[in-house]
């Protein structure tokens, strides 16, 4: 079981207290009558699915209940930062490299 | 290829069994060939099994990174069944138990395929509201499949507790008497020495590093860690690793990989007599030749390639195991394990061409890949050799997540996503 952090309540608690909501920093298409099917596709089905280093949504659902991001390495599982929704993606490169990897 | 008979079994007990000899050849790869198959995994061999014995394709290599078999194949709880909901995936899986019927005979060697019965109970009003329209859809599709009651339940797995006193009573259960098990590592190993020996090269212990493409834009081999191979057609059979392939051919994927979990018990007697599955409270067992209890578990929540899951994963299921089958409560765990599934979307497989010229993927089996293994194999391998998908997968491909003709299984496989 993973130990997860949340920025808003500035707490580490068992992965059980979150809900993990798959990879972040996608946004929906702000026209959607002017986008193209292939768009769409992207938005909602296509997805990275990293081997390595990944940002991805976390819900802090038995606790505050907010969205967070975390920046997590999927082959040790090991999280490499926590941040709260809206601020803009860090430079995933640099964590990983930062991290050894 | 030494066909295996009860004469040759006769024969090599008067050497102690040592002569056997080996089942596949080591080879060292080619300069070219016309398909080569990454990924040599149960789906993966049947694919180029059925390529060099129905389509004639023999100069096919399939390369795998580590052992064969080694990936979800030889970790899966070896489940066969086809009570799906929707048409087309029923033609699919149904297919399949066509083929694993007559495949120990087709391949001379023993998958060990035991049609003991796969039951999946149902807990809730709801439950029971679903189960009944499948096996009403499955009817219409002629697949086989039947309702019973909880004391018709108890008859055919005597173990179950169907007491009305426990957290999730069983109020019913879909019968599929044809489901059952196969022995999985048996699979790998049958559609490994058929393809070997139909001329097939089984490379082992070569990672595939990138897919070249010519100016066209159509494949023109692999790189591997053991050099270029020049391919006319490939076919990634990748599983959990699948996005990561792909990606080298410039393809994104609408998959994600999930880690789920599998743990067997120690060896005991013939305890229990079929397949028992529970959606609801999440649990799936049933026993091997060998007497271990087989015990699937659950995905983690999160995508992850590290082959292993959270305790708390197996735990819930062991509660679930405990509380419907009160006698197993102090049998002792020895094994568990995780391996990477490549989920999509609708919880349907992709069989399909893509939009590369010359390569091919099979891929998104999700949580149940391995009870299709012969059926996937057929037709992917009918999909290569002709350029165009079967009848059966026709439906399978990439392209329905933009026409919106999806197959919508997500209520359908056996666990709760």
């Amino acid at each position: 079981m993973l130990l997860v952090y949340c920025p808003y309540c500035d707490v580490e608690r068992a992965e059980t207290e979150f809900s993990c909501r798959g990879q972040a920093h996608i946004s929906r298409p702000s026209d959607p009558s002017q986008t193209s099917d292939e768009d769409w596709v992207n938005y909602l089905y296509m997805r990275a699915n990293t081997k390595g280093v990944y940002a991805e949504r976390w819900r802090h659902i038995h606790g505050c209940g907010r969205f967070f991001n975390a920046v997590r390495d999927t082959v040790s599982d090991k999280f490499l930062k926590f941040y709260k929704a809206g601020e803009p993606m860090p430079d995933l490169e640099a964590l990983a490299k930062e991290a050894g990897k | 290829m030494k066909r295996y008979s009860f004469l040759e079994l006769a024969k090599n007990a008067f050497s102690a069994h040592q002569n056997w000899g080996r089942q596949w050849r080591s080879p060292e790869p080619k300069a070219e060939y016309d398909v080569v198959i990454v990924g040599a995994g149960g789906h993966g061999l049947a694919t180029a099994y059925y390529l060099a014995k129905q389509h004639g394709i023999r100069n096919v290599a399939v390369i795998e990174k580590g052992w064969l078999g080694g990936g979800n194949t030889g970790r899966n709880t070896t489940i066969v069944r086809s009570n799906y909901l929707w048409e087309e995936s029923a033609a699919l899986y149904n297919h399949a138990i066509g083929l694993w019927q007559g495949l120990s005979q087709d391949l001379n060697y023993n998958v060990m395929y035991s049609s003991r019965g796969v039951m999946m109970l149902a807990h809730t009003v709801h439950d029971v509201q679903v189960a009944q329209r499948h096996i009403h859809a499955n009817r219409l599709a002629g697949v086989q499949n039947e309702w019973l009651t909880p004391e018709q339940a108890r008859e055919y797995c005597p173990p179950l507790n169907i007491s009305k006193n426990i957290r999730y009573p069983v109020m019913g259960a879909a019968l599929q008497r044809v489901g059952g098990t196969a022995r999985h590592d048996a699979v790998a190993w049958g559609y490994a020495r058929g393809a070997d020996d139909l001329g097939v090269d089984i490379i082992q212990n070569c990672a595939v590093t990138g897919i070249k493409r010519g100016q066209d834009g159509a494949v023109e081999g692999v790189e591997t860690s053991k050099g270029f191979i020049k391919a006319k057609k490939i076919g990634v059979v990748a599983a959990g690793h699948t996005s990561t392939v792909m990606d080298m051919a410039g393809v994104r994927m609408p998959l994600e990989s999930y880690p789920l979990q599998a743990l067997v018990s120690e060896p005991v007697k013939p305890a229990f007599p079929c397949v028992v599955m529970s959606n609801t409270i999440h649990a799936y067992i049933s026993q091997s030749d060998k007497g271990e209890l087989v015990i699937g578990a659950g995905t983690d929540q999160f995508i992850s390639y590290s082959q292993t899951g959270g305790i708390h994963i197996t735990n819930h299921t062991i509660d679930a195991i405990c509380e419907l089958f009160p006698h197993f409560r102090r049998m002792r765990m020895l094994r568990n394990w995780g391996g990477i599934v490549d989920v999509t979307p609708d919880r349907s497989p992709i069989l399909s061409k893509t939009p590369v010229p010359g390569l091919y993927v099979n891929c998104g089996w999700g949580t149940g890949g391995f009870k299709a293994t012969p059926g996937s194999g057929h037709v992917f391998a009918h999909t290569i050799a002709k350029d165009e998908p079967h009848r059966i997968n026709a439906p399978f491909t990439i392209d329905r997540f933009r026409t919106g003709r999806l197959i919508d299984e997500a209520a359908a496989a056996a666990v709760a996503h």
